[in-house]
């Protein structure tokens, strides 16, 4: 169908001409199709499993682990990259489906409540008492992944802690210390602010950032029994003393200018906040531990040099414990009980105990949540920033799932928009907590 | 109607018995004509809509699972809900807002480009570029230039009141700037409108004022207005249901922040359905909203007597 060919043909009207070309690139497409369809469904012992996964900037190692898989298989592997932003509606959508997806990524907890709920998961406890899961993760990060005692999630990522992260050739320019006690951490506040730098970024105006700094508050203040409380269903705790404060001590630091005056239209997701704290505009920004691979990505100078870490500082007259960590512990494959090849789906899951997929994961910046991780640490791409995370959340006695995944979607969510209204002012203390209790109660109660 | 609508073959083609046999004697097309757009509609709208009346009864739904009847608690959590009075609240502030802002400045030039002045076929076609440009491209671009970091923002703000160029973080300044996206996204069309219909006004209407001594402030307000008079309902009525649905510039631009301050009715729809996953009280929402939108594009048209159908030039 070249122009060449056309124009040597005898004049045709030119509809006759257009008709052809695409009579002929219609069947060439469906012959294209078909050879499509007919060598994934020929594969040897037929059929194929489909898993959904995030997309994001890590899914290649997703990829590799299931090409490798499909070398083994007979039934295949076919991954779905759904796009990050659209993954949670998309996934629940299909799962209502008869387009469901086999095994699909999730982060644990209220993430996947709704669906165990409805019988649509493939318990798994049974499977994690015997090789190869057996011990081969770490039992604390495979318990944040179950629900009621039972496990329905395979890690299939690393461990994303909230660490503090700070620009140590600020601090050093400005004689400060590192912000790991509340009075260090205001004395910085103070002084960055007297010299026009943003102490904290903060990527307010997508919500959730905001929401690490109430949950580490809570923590550092009333321990983290507040919180599992308010997860068990008792909505009397949005207003425990604990909470309140926290909620006071935001106020405060709103009030002093430590996030600036423009954080309620800072985004995270658009990698403002980030270019923030890499460009030397912020000193400091309290954010999950993948953070670290996108300064990497887009300040790496200032990732290799000036980049240092912390744990959030202890709130004098709290009753937490200054090593509890609040984060995402993993992030999970689990399999839906309708799937036609249960055997290849658990086999799937299985093979995240690999060695090789491990590997994988460290080499791509994660700190994996296998049980021999430590031993293997000293060949992640930053050695320094690997062992603080992987100690960090080692002590920790408590590793908190974050609030907005740990409860159900329908107060998740709701809870990440009242926080950005307490964040902008909307709400004063007492009425964000009378709001979260009202949200969970009329949750629970239909 | 009758003049846009291709004749029915003649008394040759087979025929049918009944009212299809008349209406083709009087030059209508048949109803089946409007079957394929009839089906299209319904398909696509009505039972949609239907089934979205039938989800506001469903309760807590989170679409896992099927539906079941439970009553009218979506509707009563509708009525006493102080985010949706609020969302109700910011919804009329913002489509009053455009309407204020568009139609005047539409009108203005609309009927500026309905003339025969030097450039105007150049100065029209770049009048008219935003309008197909995407949405979404729009919203992400005014995004990028408010940022009060990285933007423009930071250079303007200071002159409009924001001393930070936080505009998009201040309730004031994020509806400010949803009319005026909004707005300059649309205008383009409004002002298409305009054009169309000033250009239908008879001249001879403005040389009989002109041998009366009407200048030109006098004739716009006394012959191109009251000309104009249903090309306003037309527009008026586009306008405010677009304002009432419009969704992705809030959904992009400000995604109903700062807190809750840019939520209108359309986002909490979306909101509620699509990161909450409660589609009964979402589906009582949107149906509130088809409702709603009905009710007003009927009660425009009927109070400006466009309904009636009569002509703005009686008696010419």
């Amino acid at each position: 169908m070249t122009t060449k060919s056309a124009r040597r043909s005898p004049a045709r009207p030119l509809g006759g001409r257009l008709a052809r070309a695409t009579l002929a690139f219609t069947l060439a497409a469906g012959l294209c199709l078909g050879a499509a369809a007919c060598s994934s469904s020929s594969g040897a012992g037929g059929g194929s499993i489909t898993v959904y996964t995030y997309g994001d900037g890590s899914t290649d190692i997703q990829q590799t682990a299931v090409n490798d898989f499909n070398k083994t298989s007979k039934v295949k592997v076919d991954l779905v990259v759904v796009q990050g932003s659209d993954y949670t509606p998309k996934l629940r959508a299909a799962m209502g489906s008869s387009a469901a997806p086999d095994v699909f990524f999730n982060w644990g907890g209220g993430s996947i409540l709704p669906y165990v709920q409805a019988g649509q998961l493939v318990n798994l406890t049974a499977d994690f008492s015997q090789a190869p899961l057996k011990g081969a993760f770490l039992p604390s990060i495979v318990a944040a992944g179950a629900v009621n005692g039972q496990d329905y999630g395979v890690p299939m990522r690393g461990m994303q802690p909230v660490i503090l992260f700070y620009n140590k050739a600020l601090f050093a320019q400005y004689g400060l210390q590192t912000p790991d006690t509340w009075s260090a951490m205001q004395a910085a506040i103070s002084t960055f602010k007297a010299h026009g730098v943003i102490p904290f970024a903060l990527g307010d105006s997508d919500n959730w950032p905001s929401l690490m700094w109430l949950e580490y508050l809570v923590d550092r203040i009333g321990g983290p029994s507040v919180f599992t409380g308010i997860q068990n269903g008792d909505t009397s705790g949005w207003s425990n003393p604990a909470m309140s404060t926290a909620l006071g001590d935001i106020q405060s630091l709103i009030k002093e200018g430590a996030f600036g005056s423009t954080f309620t239209s800072t985004g995270y997701n658009d990698n403002a906040a980030t270019t923030l704290l890499g460009t030397g505009k912020a000193a400091m920004q309290l954010m999950g531990s993948w953070d670290y691979s996108n300064q990497l990505t887009n300040h790496t100078a200032f990732a290799k040099n000036d980049e240092a870490f912390t744990t959030f500082p202890a709130v004098p007259g709290g009753v937490g414990n200054a090593a509890d960590v609040v984060g995402n512990p993993a992030n999970y494959w689990s399999i839906n009980a309708r799937t036609k090849n249960l055997s290849t789906a658990v086999a799937f899951v299985e093979y995240m105990a690999q060695a090789s997929y491990e590997k994988a994961l460290l080499a791509g910046g994660w700190i994996t949540t296998n049980s021999d991780t430590a031993s293997l640490l000293p060949s992640f791409p930053n050695p320094a920033f690997g062992e603080f995370q992987f100690q960090m959340v080692q002590k920790a006695p408590a590793f908190q799932l974050s609030w907005d995944q740990a409860l159900p979607t329908t107060v998740g969510t709701p809870l990440d928009t009242e926080v950005g209204k307490f964040f902008a002012g909307q709400v004063s203390v007492s009425q964000f907590e009378s709001d979260m209790a009202s949200a969970q109660k009329s949750d629970s109660s239909s | 109607m009758t003049l846009a609508a291709p004749r029915p073959a003649p008394a040759r083609a087979p025929r049918r018995r009944g009212p299809g046999r008349r209406a083709a004697r009087v030059g209508r097309p048949r109803l089946t004509w409007a079957l394929p757009g009839l089906l299209f509609f319904m398909l696509f709208a009505v039972v949609p809509m239907l089934y979205s009346l039938y989800l506001s009864f469903c309760g807590n739904w989170g679409g896992i699972g099927s539906a079941h009847l439970v009553g009218a608690v979506d509707w009563q959590r509708l009525v006493d809900d102080s985010t949706i009075r609020q969302a109700t609240r910011l919804t009329i502030e913002l489509t009053v807002l455009s309407w204020l802002f568009q139609t005047p400045i539409a009108l203005l030039i609309g009927v500026w480009a309905a003339g025969r002045q030097r450039h105007r076929a150049v100065l029209s076609a770049v009048f008219f570029i935003p309008l197909v440009l995407s949405s979404t491209a729009i919203s992400l671009l005014f995004k990028a230039l408010l940022d009060p970091n990285f933007g423009l923002a930071h250079a303007i703000g200071p002159w409009i009141g924001f001393s930070d160029g936080n505009i998009l973080g201040s309730p004031n300044g994020a509806l400010a700037m949803l009319v005026f996206v909004g707005g300059w996204q649309f205008m383009p069309f409004h002002t298409l409108i305009y054009q169309g219909g000033a250009r239908q006004v008879p001249q001879m209407l403005y040389q009989a004022a002109e041998i009366d001594g009407a200048g030109r402030v006098a004739q716009f307000f006394h012959i191109t207005l009251p000309q104009l008079r249903h090309t306003i309902t037309t527009s008026s009525v586009l306008m405010v249901v677009g304002s009432l649905t419009s969704f992705e510039t809030v959904f992009l631009l400000t995604a109903g922040g700062p807190g809750s301050a840019t939520t209108t009715l359309s986002f909490a729809m979306y909101q509620n359905a699509f990161a909450d996953f409660n589609y009964g009280y979402a589906s009582a929402l949107g149906t509130g909203l088809v409702v709603l939108s009905t009710l007003l594009s009927l009660l425009m048209v009927r109070f400006t007597g466009f309904g009636s159908m009569r002509s703005a030039r009686e008696g010419m």
